[in-house]
């Protein structure tokens, strides 16, 4: 009996293939806005290639399109083979492949023509937003139905993270979601004020926790195992980082609205507790390097262990610092600056880019009986993609850190030493830089794409199956 | 603090925020694990073919740290606003420290505009230093509208042109800026027709001596003489005390091309300068009027 009769690779394929479409089309619009913030003429007067318009679109394409068809086609594989199971309904899973391709599309066609609830990661208009919450559901359905008919009875740790995620989106996403329509693509938020930039923020800042986090740590805690055959470093650690984890982000959101109306205890909270979530979020890098310990050598020759572990150390660097950005001193010159753009690129070219992209290195020959077509490749694309996000965050970090302190330099007279144009015109060379790493991310994707498609068409090897245990 | 319409809603936060970070101290120390790292037997778990766990301990600089930040959370909340209603007992709050910095700036900064406050515009305008201050203003409260050159752009007057909608002696200048000036142009599409517009456009041109159909122009002007003239003045030359443009110059606020004049006159225009009192308060603005009317100085000198 194959493995093919057993579990159902089909959904999984798809979403596996969709992962890299997404990521290369999410890229390229975020390449392309990155040219616009050096070269503004790139929006050629035409609204719907303005970055206004195209920022949404680069922001969903990304972390929903690339980033959710990586989770759904992981936590699918994962939650099969470590349950032992197939999943509970081929139907329902394939209605989950459509229906997220379907909100996918919808998203590609509203948001350049400005349809846009203008709530940021949450932009799209409500027929959207219903659509994605049955989806969801029945994604909810499938995954949790799949480990209720589970044959093995222990459930294995990337289950309780992919659980967390799922269970977590639904509630952030009906509840920042919910809003009056006034007419097919125009509704208005059923909060207002103060209070809905208080749950657009805890929506926002828990979409970055559960969505990138700690679904990505269910990849995490099923392919660096996997990859590196070894065990898990500490069980003991997996269960306390997870509830910590899953208890403290959701705190985390009013360190977005320092200094803003937000009364003062709630951003005292929101920094105390994003504080408090440096341990619980580096326990999951603990866990994925410490795994590697007694196999370092892999390191050296294994291109795909690479970007995993590569991955986690983005993770436990970004992770250090969205609690430092938190305090409020610091905050004070980071906020509304480039460095922020940078720390979130950290975390999702890094952390969330190459767990994803390790995983689908891993799981797509799998899925296809092949072997893979070339490492070579890998290993260059690896080391393109890890070069571009060295050149994009420290772009954003200089450039950033310059925006603030410009920001606030006064003379002795008390003026402001610069007007915002010339802050601007500051930034230039490092938003070339910038590009020229997001060029040079992309270029790693391109990479990618031609070895995956190589291996799919049947241009390397059927892989032997008593070689690889899959 | 008016955040709470009742009491349960401040110990709805006070509570599960103590509770929230005390309860770790437990937690962690009960599942801390005695092995040392590398002793740890497995789960004895096997999921997937080959998939394990060890059950090292937790990493004793792992804990440390956790404890120092949940230490640090606690000290946090108890000196600064966190818990409910409770202040803090620093007595700190956002709104406190702005006004602190407000009053520490004041006393700084605020002898220096004293000085030049008691100085007239027009002899300001001849001090360097003054000048110096009054276009650091300019490029951060003007210059989005009016140009970091201050030639301004469509709908934003020019203010180096040496024509003014308000008056350009300081004291004028001085009003624009502090109280702001609100530019109403009536559209007359409904009262003209499409003929009487493009009559009324072609009598404008007429004015400033610009290529025009001289039948159509003597049309306008019967036109212009009953509803134009009581702003722009029968020879079009405009008002200053109400802020309406003189036609007879060829400086178009909003654009000179036929097309433009003939919007303005059919859907009319609506310009609004902000008032400046309230947010810069009157020295900056005395320094700010004395670097425009310098930039208007230039110009008669080149």
């Amino acid at each position: 009996m194959t493995s093919a009769d057993v579990y159902n690779n089909q959904v999984v394929k798809q979403f596996a293939v969709m992962t890299v479409v997404w990521g290369i089309v999410g890229m390229l619009v975020g390449v392309f806005i990155a040219a616009q913030m050096a070269w503004p003429a790139l929006n050629f007067d035409i609204p719907w290639l303005t970055f206004g318009r195209l920022r949404p679109l680069h922001t969903n394409a990304v972390i929903f399109a690339f980033g959710g068809s990586a989770l759904f086609a992981t936590s699918y594989h994962v939650v099969q083979r470590t349950c032992g199971v197939r999943l509970i309904s081929d139907k329902l899973a394939a209605f989950t492949f459509w229906g997220w391709q379907l909100i996918i599309v919808s998203a590609a066609i509203t948001l350049p023509l400005g349809i846009t609830t203008s709530k940021e990661y949450a932009e799209l208009e409500w027929p959207i937003d219903l659509l994605i919450t049955v989806v969801w559901v029945v994604y909810a359905i499938v995954f949790f139905g799949t480990i209720a008919i589970r044959k093995i009875p222990h459930i294995y740790v990337a289950n309780w993270f992919f659980g967390g995620f799922i269970l977590t989106v639904a509630v952030l996403h009906v509840v920042n979601s919910a809003a009056l329509p006034v007419s097919l693509w125009k509704s208005y938020s059923v909060f207002s004020g103060v209070q809905d930039a208080m749950v657009q923020w805890w929506y926002g800042h828990n979409a970055v926790g559960f969505f990138l986090t700690a679904g990505f740590l269910g990849i995490m805690y099923y392919f660096i195992p996997k990859q590196a055959e070894r065990p898990v470093y500490s069980y003991r650690l997996s269960v306390v980082h997870f509830w910590a984890l899953a208890f403290t982000y959701i705190w985390a959101g009013p360190h977005h609205l320092h200094y803003t109306a937000l009364p003062d205890w709630a951003q005292s909270l929101g920094m105390v507790f994003s504080l408090i979530l440096l341990a619980p979020s580096w326990g999951g890098m603990i866990n994925g390097i410490m795994t590697l310990s007694g196999a370092w050598e892999k390191l050296r020759t294994d291109p795909i262990l690479k970007f995993l572990i590569v991955s986690v150390s983005f993770y436990g660097m970004s992770t250090f610092e969205g609690p430092m950005m938190s305090i409020k001193t610091v905050n004070a010159l980071s906020h509304y600056t480039d460095w922020t753009i940078g720390h979130v690129h950290s975390g999702a070219l890094g952390w969330v880019g190459f767990i994803s992209i390790g995983a689908m290195y891993y799981l797509i020959p799998r899925l296809f009986n092949r072997e893979l077509y070339s490492l070579k490749l890998v290993e260059t694309h690896f080391w393109i993609a890890t070069v571009g996000i060295v050149l994009y965050i420290t772009a954003m970090w200089i450039s950033g850190i310059m925006q603030g302190l410009m920001w606030r330099a006064v003379n002795p007279d008390g003026t402001l030493t610069y007007s915002f144009v010339e802050s601007v015109q500051a930034m230039h060379p490092y938003y070339v830089v910038r590009f020229v790493g997001g060029l040079l991310y992309l270029s790693g994707m391109l990479i990618m794409a031609y070895n995956i498609a190589r291996t799919i068409a049947g241009h390397a090897p059927v892989r032997s199956v008593a070689a690889h245990p899959a | 603090m008016a955040d709470f319409v009742s009491e349960f809603w401040n110990w709805f936060i006070i509570i599960p925020t103590l509770v929230g970070i005390l309860v770790w101290f437990p937690l962690i120390y009960m599942n801390k694990g005695s092995k040392t790292p590398g002793e740890a037997e497995k789960t004895g778990h096997i999921w997937d073919d080959d998939l394990e766990e060890y059950n090292n301990p937790l990493p004793g600089w792992w804990l440390n740290m956790f404890v120092i930040t949940l230490v640090f959370g606690l000290v946090y909340l108890i000196l600064y606003p966190g818990l409910g209603t409770f202040q803090g007992m620093l007595g700190w709050s956002s709104k406190g420290q702005y006004e602190e910095q407000v009053k520490a700036a004041d006393e700084t900064f605020g002898p220096i505009f004293d000085k030049y406050a008691a100085i007239d515009i027009k002899t300001l305008a001849q001090d360097a230093d003054a000048l110096n201050t009054g276009e650091r203003l300019f490029a951060n409260y003007c210059s989005v509208c009016h140009g970091s050159d201050a030639r301004g752009a469509k709908g934003y007057p020019n203010l180096r042109d040496g024509d003014w909608l308000y008056g350009g002696e300081p004291e004028q200048i001085k009003t624009s800026i502090l109280q702001g000036r609100k530019g109403v142009m009536p559209p007359w599409q409904d009262a003209l027709g499409d003929n009487g517009v493009l009559d009324v456009t072609e009598y404008t041109l007429s004015l400033s001596g610009r290529d025009h159909n001289a039948d159509a122009a003597a049309r306008g002007k019967v036109h212009f003489d009953t509803l134009c003239a009581a702003c722009h003045q029968p020879d079009g030359s405009g008002n200053h005390a109400l802020g309406a443009p003189n036609l007879t110059d060829r400086i178009w606020l909003y654009g000179g091309s036929k097309e433009s004049v003939m919007e303005s006159v059919a859907k009319g225009r609506a310009g609004d300068m902000p008032a400046h009192q309230e947010f810069l308060g009157e020295p900056r603005v005395h320094i700010l009027s004395a670097y425009v009317y310098s930039l208007s100085q230039e110009l008669e000198h080149e």
